[in-house]
């Protein structure tokens, strides 16, 4: 049975039926970066004052291409799902559509780019 | 409803100007606010590894000079702890979506253990690693 007022039924909206897959996703990449956060957070500290020689060669071997990549990519990932219901919460409107459009840009264009950059280290462009 | 027959003084909560502070709701506040600087400080890590790839060094040491600056350090410090508590805090969310700590005394027990393990983790940081302290 349809429980909705004539005018929702009219206005066809309702739920997007995508709650379940944000809210899954959101805890699927906070645990996920759990262990990778604390190894970058360590490597941070570690390579702090580090010069461009010894960052690039830390960059670049294997095993820090590949976490350092999930690492932007799954952070970049959970953190545009919690800026999302930042803006949801706080705005409305076209300001809540145009904030949520380009915060998901910014943080394909941010983490596209820096993977370009592990690969260019990592292969020697 | 319109604004006639609207009861009068509804009272509105929580009103922050005169909702009293407490740990949990403080620390609900933070983690979002944490969240957010971490998402601005995702995309400066992402510089950071560009100016790496460049050929020249000559962007990596504009971007590392400013980084062991007072103004870099202190930027680095506020990021390692919006690390430390959002990721310590974030282990208490993932819980409490498992259906544990609920109860008011273990929300606080849960909480301080927080504050304390993100507080020692961030010094033990600065000591080390930025020598801010």
């Amino acid at each position: 049975m349809d429980r909705r007022t004539p005018l929702a039924r009219a206005q066809g909206l309702g739920s997007a039926k995508q709650g379940v897959h944000h809210w899954w996703m959101q805890r699927l990449t906070a645990i996920a970066l759990i262990p990778l956060v604390v190894w970058f957070a360590i490597s941070l500290v570690m390579l702090s004052g580090a010069d461009y020689t010894t960052v690039r060669a830390w960059i670049g071997s294997p095993l820090v291409m590949v976490l350092l990549t999930l690492t932007i990519g799954v952070g970049l990932h959970h953190g545009q799902l919690g800026l999302q219901v930042v803006f949801e919460d706080y705005t409305s409107g076209a300001i809540r559509v145009a904030m949520i459009v380009l915060t998901k840009f910014i943080a394909i264009l941010f983490g596209l780019a820096a993977i370009v950059a592990i690969l260019r280290i990592g292969f020697g462009g | 409803m319109s604004v006639a027959n609207r009861p009068p003084d509804r009272p509105l909560s929580p009103h922050l100007q005169v909702y009293r502070p407490q740990l949990t709701s403080m620390l609900s506040i933070l983690h979002r606010a944490t969240g957010i600087a971490l998402s601005v400080g995702a995309l400066y890590l992402a510089v950071w590894v560009i100016t790496a790839s460049a050929t020249s060094p000559r962007s990596y040491a504009i971007f590392s000079s400013f980084n062991m600056s007072i103004l870099g350090r202190i930027v680095l410090g506020g990021w390692l702890f919006s690390t430390y508590f959002h990721l310590c805090n974030g282990i208490r969310h993932l819980f409490w979506d498992a259906g544990y700590g609920f109860e008011l005394k273990d929300a606080y027990r849960s909480g301080w253990i927080v504050v304390g393990v993100s507080l020692v983790a961030t010094l033990v940081s600065w000591v080390v690693g930025l020598r801010l302290v």
